[in-house]
């Protein structure tokens, strides 16, 4: 070896440390919180599925197949499940005992309001979903609440009440730093591995979005958020932390379980990657 | 009890698609209730019967293997605006149900 290649690594060594230098001095604002995330999570997609918009990522894994789209376009045109969203319709309209309905406890009766959800409450010092929200409307007028996870009256409730909001851009925010930590709690559950397969949910959801496994195609995390509950099947109704809890069983862990602050926070950061998608509520899932 | 018969009429030339959704349990007899460990009686639809202005076009016989919530979709030739589709059921309990719908306007 002659004593200039000897050299020239050095030189690359230098120039590297100089590089990694500018790249500290760079102010870490721009690169870390929420809306850097955000962006990085785009970005990375627009890698993955280069040509596809944004606002397609609403419909999951059908992004990578115009036939399963196709067919759920033809489902969506009169799909199966239109007799439970009634019967959500059903609970939402029937007024409590004092008078009042779940419409009095949101603004513009309900209308365009879920993509505001989940929220940090700073007197509870917790995520507040729409499904609690929904609860605390029970409560603040006398009634028994409804047990989460359950498919009614809560499930096809929420169904219900959740197309009233089809449309509207999810809108979730952090405003302080308490809600930010519970942010963190969310993406830390979101990278963590987990469970007998050792499997953590970007791990599929970001790095094996698009492929298969076990004949599915697994879904991209941008988008996840806008559109539950589900139909599976048109019949079984799933909704986010329900898929939540299925997904941690597929894992080979002990799910956290309904309205756990751990499925909570996962939710609000979820949102918030899906933050600017329009919301579409009851869905006919695979 | 009233089962709720979801139906949706597109006219299409002389074409009318007929699509519907039945509310209906279509239980097979076999299932268990998971509370009280006793059989759900067998119920399902028997007959359903399709007409255009009352006259049938279509007459099925339905067993217990269709699938809750039933859903229907055909085509009927020589359908005119304003014209009457009506379903109608007979399940092996006696149950009835019925819906009717006008032929809307193509497009």
């Amino acid at each position: 070896m002659n004593p200039q290649g000897a050299s020239r690594p050095r030189a690359l060594r230098a120039a590297i440390g100089a590089l990694l230098c500018v790249c500290a001095l760079v102010s870490p604002a721009a690169q870390d919180g929420p809306e850097a995330d955000r962006e990085r999570m785009v970005n990375f997609f627009n890698e993955r599925f280069p040509g596809v918009p944004l606002q397609d990522y609403i419909y999951g894994a059908m992004i990578v197949s115009a036939d399963a789209r196709a067919q759920y376009e033809q489902i969506m045109e009169f799909p199966p499940f239109l007799g439970d969203l009634d019967a959500g319709r059903r609970i939402w309209e029937k007024p409590f005992r004092n008078g009042r309905t779940f419409a009095s406890c949101f603004p513009d009766n309900g209308r365009n309001v879920v993509g505001n959800y989940p929220h940090y409450d700073a007197a509870l010092d917790k995520i507040v979903t729409f499904e609690m929200a929904l609860n605390r409307c029970l409560e603040d007028n006398g009634e028994p609440p409804m047990r989460y996870g359950e498919r009614e009256p809560l499930g096809v409730l929420s169904a219900y009440a959740r197309t009233l909001s089809d449309g509207m851009p999810m809108n979730v925010k952090i405003q302080s730093e308490k809600a930010l930590v519970k942010y963190e709690a969310g993406k830390d559950i979101y990278f963590r591995r987990m469970g007998q397969l050792n499997a953590a949910c970007a791990g599929c959801h970001m790095h094996l979005a698009g492929r298969t496994m076990r004949m599915e195609v697994i879904s991209p995390t941008i988008g996840h958020a806008t559109h539950w509950p589900i139909f599976r099947a048109g019949e079984e109704l799933m909704t986010f932390q329900g898929r939540f809890n299925r997904c941690m069983e597929q894992m080979r862990a002990a799910p956290f379980g309904y309205n756990s602050e751990a499925w909570n926070n996962l939710e609000y950061f979820l949102s918030y990657l899906s933050n600017g998608l329009p919301l579409k509520a009851s869905v006919f899932r695979k | 009890m009233t089962r709720p018969i979801r139906m949706r009429v597109r006219l299409d030339g002389d074409l009318a698609e007929i699509r519907a959704l039945i509310d209906h349990p279509m239980e097979t007899g076999l299932r268990k209730d998971s509370k009280t460990g006793e059989l759900v009686p067998l119920h399902f639809i028997q007959n359903l019967t399709v007409s255009l202005n009352g006259k049938p076009v279509l007459e099925t016989q339905w067993g217990q293997a269709i699938a809750r919530n039933p859903y229907i979709q055909l085509r009927v030739r020589g359908a005119r605006v304003d014209d009457e589709v009506s379903i109608e059921w007979l399940d092996n309990q006696g149950e009835r149900g019925r819906a009717s719908a006008k032929v809307p306007p193509p497009g």
